[in-house]
């Protein structure tokens, strides 16, 4: 029977751990959440031998078990924990051979914990050009442990660590470091009252903010012999501690680590000189904004059309094979179309992760914080929550998702709160039209009103998204420990599959995760829309084609049908005349009048479809919340379009062409028959200047995207962020529109 | 007396002392120690983050964390 062993790895930012995660454990990892937090889990299993398995545990990374953050508490839990079923049987801690120093204090401090622990010191390659020579047994003896050298990138070492693993039964857990040097006395009494207690453990529990269940902190406080220890002399202490243990790893070091200065190439220092540079740093930042923004924006289109189309055609496909029915319509129009509409956002999720992979693993993200820090403070955000917001132009979901970077919790939600501010391309549709319909031509310094007016837009979004950021960095009160130290690691070229790995991951948590609650909610729309308990609804058909025997079709529809033969007969005349006599006018007559039947018939179905959906659920909840909209300038009509777009910003154009019976999807079309619509209380268009400028208002601030509703919900792990989002975002967007309605009118 | 905060782009110094209970103890652990080798990288614009390597980790800091680090300069090496 094969057994298996719990090993973590564990170890500093920056040292390539989770490209060692990749080699061991391959594609058979899950990456999860912790439980209660947002904190990711990544887990996988790697075969040691024929009766040997590793599940190993790619603990996030970290600088000490001294917590300063979220990712860092989970760490110490868990090894402080020997019931939790993660506990490790062994503990890999995984450094970079350029900052051996630092990343040993890490080491000291897990095996001051007893448990076997081992060393992987990583990025072998690159000690050869920094002029780094190691000696490796006299390191191991020094430290007490077995070392694994790796190069992830030449797939060097995984081998031997792998072998080590295994033996990992050989392995000392006597500790480096002793603890109670830094204040004998106090130690002693400490030892006194838990003998049986470790008192590195004890000296963690009493200074972290950490659940350790085994001995609780008050219990140790009120067991000790002397008063409690005050936060300044416990802080007093951390730094004996520190010093303590870097006088350790300096003796370490001293003779078994030299590094030859001259051969040190100064290549980070030359692509800093550049890269944070006040003015190159910031052109070349732009530019790479601007590369992503055009791959998320531009690139993507053409995957998510062809995503679009296959889905429509299997949709027809569908209908046209299984028997016309309740469940065929739920297969065809609710479900497939649900599941539509979450692979439709793959392609975009998928561009911005390549991209922000790659900067990751590049190492210039880091450059990115420290030149947009100063810029965002003032608005509670840090360097980070400059990407998510720039690619939340392109798509809310995928911006939400680059979050994760973002170590403070309060900063993280505030980016992810705010970050549905900006202009998203779901809404350039509605834009467009609306702006088509009320922006008058004509030119200001040169541009025209409606260019000016999707400017004024864009900039809107991004102030919006600003200005909630400093307000909810002012009312929310969440404790954040996190305090601004970024390490600036050197320049890497990015490992293919770690960029593959990354992509191929946000992709499965985004379908898994959010996708549920897309489908479910898409699902709960459709049924809305295409159901009814009224007579009207339930006999649409015969009541439209009894009005259309009594008053004929709409007028709107006979314009239309007239402008399409007319249409028709130019385009006959001009086909037939050079070519011969052989057509008859008979024969054109005989197509006119078909073509006439085949409008006719179409519009009837545009009318019948029109009728349903005015009778639908959906239909009676806008009707029903046209006192609430009527303030803004519109009528039912909108209103059951702002109700269906609520899946998506885009549908709102959709669902209006299927009101006002337009058959075609064409803009134009739709935008003269909107342009026909009469306001309800007067005789003024129903989209004038006033309802337009609060219909684009309106859309520019309110959460209109369920989307992004569930992937917040995924990202914060509770309902009460994306809830709290669609109120105030809804409410806010409410208002400004009432305002400008009101103002305007 | 200088601090951190006052080093221009290139300089280099020595860290003296620092107020335990202002700097975090996660920078002493990246190597912020009294008797370090500080350098001065790179200075953000509106002079704050600044960017320096301490004891070989290359950090970014703000400003007001860095006023709390005195140092003493060295002079910088004419090459």
């Amino acid at each position: 029977m094969s057994q298996t062993i719990n090993v973590a790895l564990i170890g500093n930012p920056n040292t390539g751990k989770t490209s060692i995660f990749n080699q061991l454990t391959g594609l058979k990892q899950k990456v999860g959440n912790y439980p209660g937090i947002t904190v990711e889990k990544k887990e996988g299993i790697c075969k040691l031998s024929r009766n040997l398995k590793a599940h190993i545990l790619d603990l996030p990374g970290t600088y000490s078990l001294n917590t300063t953050s979220l990712d860092e508490s989970v760490v110490v839990e868990l090894l402080l924990n020997r019931n939790n079923k993660d506990f490790p049987d062994v503990a890999v801690v995984i450094t970079d051979v350029e900052n051996l120093k630092r990343n040993l204090l890490l080491f000291t401090q897990i095996k001051d914990l007893k448990i076997p622990t081992l060393l992987a010191i990583n990025m072998a390659d690159r000690m050869q050009r920094k002029g780094i020579e190691l000696n490796i047994p006299l390191l191991e003896e020094k430290l007490n442990t077995r070392i694994a050298l790796i190069s992830t990138r030449k797939g060097t070492g995984i081998d031997q660590l792998k072998e080590l693993i295994e033996d990992y039964k050989s392995l000392s857990s006597e500790s480096n470091v002793d603890i109670g040097r830094i204040e004998p006395k106090y130690f002693e009494s400490l030892k006194k009252a838990f003998p049986n207690e470790d008192l590195y453990k004890l000296w963690l529990v009493i200074t972290q903010d950490v659940n350790f269940t085994a001995v609780d902190k008050k219990e140790i406080e009120s067991k000790s012999s002397f008063a409690t220890k005050s936060k300044t002399d416990l802080k007093r202490l951390q730094h004996k501690e520190t010093i303590l243990r870097y006088q350790f790893i300096n003796n370490v070091l001293k003779e078994t680590y030299t590094v030859d200065l001259e051969a040190a190439t100064g290549f980070r220092a030359r692509l800093d000189k550049i890269l944070t540079h006040r003015v190159w740093g910031y052109l070349i930042f732009f530019f790479i904004l601007l590369v992503i923004f055009q791959a998320i924006y531009d690139w993507s289109q053409y995957p998510m059309d062809f995503i679009d189309e296959q889905f429509a055609a299997a949709s027809e496909w569908l209908k046209s094979t299984l028997p016309p029915g309740v469940f065929t319509n739920l297969l065809a129009e609710g479900i497939l179309a649900g599941i539509g509409g979450i692979v439709i956002f793959i392609p975009q999720i998928a561009f911005l992760f390549f991209f922000i992979a790659l900067l990751e693993e590049s190492g210039y993200m880091s450059r990115v914080v420290f030149l947009m820090d100063r810029l965002m403070r003032p608005f509670g955000l840090s360097g980070k929550s400059v990407v998510p917001l720039i690619s939340g132009t392109a798509c809310a979901i995928p911006a939400v998702m680059a979050t994760r970077n973002i170590e403070s919790w309060k900063e993280r939600l505030i980016t992810i709160l705010v970050t549905p501010f900006t202009t998203c391309s779901a809404r350039l549709p509605v834009y467009l039209i609306i702006i088509a319909l009320v922006i008058p031509d004509g030119r200001f310094l040169g541009l025209s009103y409606q260019a000016l007016t999707l400017m004024t837009l864009y900039l809107l979004g991004f102030a919006a998204a600003l200005l909630a950021a400093k307000v909810l960095h002012k009312i929310l009160k969440i404790k954040s420990r996190s305090f601004f130290v970024i390490e600036m690691p050197s320049y890497k070229l990015p490992l293919p599959k770690n960029v593959a790995y990354t992509v191929i991951e946000k992709t499965k948590s985004f379908v898994y995760g959010a996708g549920k609650i897309i489908l479910a909610i898409s699902i709960v729309l459709w049924f809305l829309g295409s159901n009814g308990s009224s007579y009207e609804f339930q006999n649409a058909e015969s009541i439209v084609k009894e009005r259309i025997q009594k008053e004929g079709l709409s007028p709107y529809s006979q314009n239309y049908i007239a402008a399409k033969l007319d249409e028709y007969r130019d385009l006959k005349r001009v086909s037939v005349i050079p070519q011969s006599n052989a057509v008859s006018i008979s024969a054109l007559q005989d197509s006119l009048r078909q073509q006439t039947v085949a409008l006719e018939e179409s519009a009837e179905q545009q009318e019948i479809a029109s009728y349903r959906l005015e009778h639908s659920y959906i239909g009676h909840i806008g009707k029903s919340i046209e006192p609430l909209v009527r303030p803004l300038g519109y009528d039912w009509k909108i209103g059951i379009a702002v109700l269906t777009s609520f899946a998506a910003r885009e549908v709102f154009v959709g669902t209006l062409a299927t009101i006002y019976s337009v058959g075609s999807d064409e803009e134009n079309t739709i935008k003269q028959r909107m342009a026909l619509e009469v306001h309800p209380s007067g005789k003024k268009p129903l989209f004038n200047l006033a309802s337009g400028i609060s219909l684009l208002l309106f859309y520019a601030f309110a959460m209109q995207c369920m989307s992004t509703l569930a992937i917040v919900k995924r990202e914060t792990n509770s309902w009460k962020w994306p809830l709290a989002q669609l109120g105030f975002m809804s409410v806010f967007a409410y208002l400004v529109a009432l305002i400008a309605y009101q103002f305007i009118k | 007396m200088g601090t951190v905060a006052d080093m221009k782009k290139g300089e280099k110094g020595i860290i003296k002392e620092f107020s335990e209970e202002l700097l975090p103890v996660k920078l002493m652990e990246l190597g912020c120690l009294p008797g370090n080798e500080i350098e001065m990288i790179q200075v953000a614009p509106l002079k704050d983050p600044i960017y320096i390597n301490v004891n070989g980790s290359h950090i970014a800091i703000r400003r007001s964390v860095a006023e709390q680090i005195a140092i003493d300069l060295q002079q910088a090496s004419q090459l």
